[in-house]
């Protein structure tokens, strides 16, 4: 299979994210994307290789079945209406999401680019899921879908990692996917802490704090 | 062997933190621990080891010109969490001090970061590390503030991640191979490609920024500092945006290795500047003495900034700085907490007549605020005139106007509320609260040393410091 497919695919889930307006789905198709960048990697050198293997099966591990586990129990945990309640409108979000793609595809030409990446929709893909990332991170109201918000963006920071995927050290990557592992499990405590103090996951009312 | 100590010591102290059965014994770890710390980095700063530039990590010259700063910070602060935890019998402290101990090791790690990937690893490590150090009181005031930190903190922390790997990207399309290694990107220099270094340097400024506390990426720091007790609010602002700082710093010797120092610069002191004026400005308007801090600290990471434009002699002037910030900022941090503790609240509308409930704090608070303002003989006035004299030589005038009227403004902000707490009666609620806290030794002499620190930093900057700033300012602008 082709990697332009994948990378569309998960482009196709920025799409779906937005428009889900429960959580659960928001949280599938953000796994689901996390589970098309873990095996990316593969299908980006030529032949095998145990650093690549490695990296792989980690990042699904983590971004396909641990980070999503993480986020379930947090939202079982509080036991909340799974209703997304956006800031920005369904409609809107797509909408700024499709732009931001065709943004995304255009701008990509202007980067200068290695002539084995200016051909993929590799940049122009992370560009476009960094986008999506930030519209659900200040266009939805419940935590937990910020969160999603944060983790999509932070698959496609992951996407543009993948044209260093020869040169960048196994351990480094590691590194980088237990922190992002470890700051889902930070999350959810906080947010179930916030969930009894406030009642509500509602990030509105945390307005104690202003000058 | 000795700077990897530095890191796996802490680390395998919070372990036994963890397991430790007792909260009452539990923080005597913290200064033992950072006792310890303090005495190898003071060996390292003293007899320095050899680095080889391929090193991942290392002590290299410029952890060694901020380490040991950080470390005495964290060893003062150490030993006033021991009478601090004692007061606090209320809260279990198992996670607090693991934690602030894990803080310990990560910024160590952070400090000789000598590769892009691992530096962001320690800095977000650090993050994390620090969320429940924030919300020990556990009050919903404490957890709206987490939740600002953690989610304005990670969006900087995952901006600094695409500028690392822009930076890589630079590398790779350089021609080079893409080693994220500070010395294998410096020696790439001119042939990194220029426009992914750019990009790469807006981000990491952004990302590293954020976590320094830069305007307009500071909101999260008046709530953290207002709402975290008063040694992570200390070790916060005196430590681990020092890990930002340097990093900041490092890639900023990249940026100019590859000839865009000088937009790089322009960007650093406009940064500075505008943070030095969001400060002035809310220093002016806040009623809370505690988020007072944090602006505070906003407009010394300004000041930071404006040192790291103004080439090798402003990093020098800028690790002066650093110094003597913490040192003060410990200081100003502890006696507000005393003062925080003793009258229940942080509001200048709740709290008055400081000096007569808390007499020995108060006076170290006036005397605090006396010194983060720049007046002689502390610390910061004498770093603070180092910058000001390079930038005149430099021949920028303007900046140093701006510069001073923003100190002018934060001086006119803090005696504001720093005398409207001390000064007058209090109130007949605070009454009742002051009777049970004592201002014993172990809350008095930690800030105590603090002053006395930053005044003997400012008098007799030690030789042995002064070299160490001169290496590191070499390290990041090398002389060809």
């Amino acid at each position: 299979m082709n990697l332009n497919v994948l990378i569309g695919l998960a482009i196709g889930l920025n799409l779906v994210a937005l428009g889900s307006s429960r959580l659960p789905m928001l949280i599938r198709s953000m796994s689901a994307q996390g589970v098309l960048l873990g095996v990316m990697p593969i299908f980006l050198v030529s032949e095998f290789d145990w650093h690549v293997a490695l990296v792989a099966l980690a990042t699904v591990a983590g971004k396909g079945l641990v980070i999503p586990g993480l986020l379930r129990r947090a939202m079982r945990a509080v036991s909340i209406e799974r209703e997304v309640e956006p800031i920005i409108g369904f409609e809107v979000s797509l909408l700024l999401g499709a732009g931001a793609t065709v943004g995304a595809v255009v701008a990509a030409r202007w980067l200068p680019l290695l002539p084995e990446h200016s051909g993929s929709l590799l940049v122009p893909g992370a560009m476009a899921t960094m986008a999506t990332g930030f519209i659900l991170l200040v266009g939805r109201v419940k935590a937990i879908a910020q969160v999603c918000g944060y983790l999509i963006l932070e698959n496609g920071i992951y996407l543009f990692g993948l044209t260093l995927i020869k040169s960048t050290p196994v351990l480094v990557e590691a590194g980088v996917l237990l922190d992002v592992t470890v700051g889902v499990f930070v999350i959810g405590i906080i947010v179930d802490r916030i969930q009894r103090a406030f009642d509500s996951l509602d990030t509105r009312k945390l307005t104690a704090l202003r000058e | 062997m000795r700077e990897v100590l530095l890191i796996v010591l802490p680390l395998a102290g919070a372990v036994a933190a963890a397991l430790w059965p007792s909260d009452r014994t539990r923080p005597w770890l913290l200064p033992a621990v950072g006792g310890v710390h303090l005495g190898l980095c003071l060996w390292l700063l003293v007899r320095p080891p050899v680095v080889t530039p391929d090193e991942w990590m290392g002590f290299d010259p410029l952890a060694r010109a901020v380490l040991p700063g950080v470390s005495l910070l964290f060893f003062v602060c150490a030993t006033y969490a021991v009478s601090y935890l004692g007061i606090r019998q209320d809260r279990p402290n198992r996670v607090f001090v693991a934690m602030l101990l894990t803080v310990l090791g990560l910024m160590s790690a952070g400090h000789q970061a000598r590769h892009l990937g691992l530096l962001w690893i320690g800095t977000e490590a650090v993050t994390l590390a620090a969320v429940p150090l924030l919300h020990f009181n556990d009050t919903p005031r404490a957890f709206e503030a987490t939740w600002k930190y953690l989610l304005i903190g990670g969006t900087g922390i995952a901006l600094s991640l695409l500028g690392s790997l822009c930076l890589g990207y630079a590398s790779l399309h350089g021609g080079g191979a893409g080693d994220m290694t500070f010395v294998a990107l410096t020696a790439q220099g001119a042939d990194l490609s220029l426009p992914w270094v750019k990009i790469a340097w807006v981000l990491l400024l952004v990302g590293y920024g954020t976590k320094m506390g830069l305007a307009p990426m500071h909101t999260w720091k008046p709530e953290a500092y207002g709402e975290a007790p008063g040694i992570v609010g200390a070790i916060l602002a005196g430590g681990v945006t020092t890990v930002a700082f340097t990093a900041i710093l490092r890639v900023r010797s990249v940026v100019g290795a590859a000839g865009a120092g000088p937009i790089a610069d322009r960007t650093l002191l406009v940064i500075g500047l505008f943070s030095m004026l969001v400060a002035a400005v809310f220093l002016l308007a806040t009623r809370d003495f505690k988020r007072m801090l944090g602006y505070s600290s906003v407009e010394h990471m300004g000041i930071l900034s404006i040192g790291a434009s103004l080439g090798a002699a402003g990093a020098w002037a800028a690790l002066f700085h650093v110094w003597s910030n913490s040192l003060t900022k410990g200081a100003l941090f502890l006696s507000a907490a005393n003062i925080r503790r003793a009258a229940g609240s942080a509001s200048m509308d709740a709290v008055r007549g400081a000096s007569v409930f808390t007499p020995r704090s108060a006076a170290m608070f006036v005397a605090g605020m006396f010194a983060v303002t720049a007046l002689p003989p502390f610390g910061p006035f004498f770093s603070e005139l180092r910058l000001i004299r390079v930038a005149l030589g430099g021949g920028h005038g303007v900046a140093v106007a701006i510069f001073l009227s923003c100190l002018l403004l934060a001086f006119f902000g803090i005696t504001r509320v720093v005398l409207a707490i001390v000064d007058g009666r209090p109130r007949r609620s605070a009454r009742a609260s002051v009777t049970r806290f004592a201002e014993s030794a172990g809350v008095i002499l930690p800030p105590l040393a603090f002053l006395g620190l930053s005044l003997w930093l400012g008098l007799f900057t030690p030789k042995v410091l002064q070299d160490a700033w001169s290496a590191a300012a070499l390290q990041l602008f090398p002389t060809r």
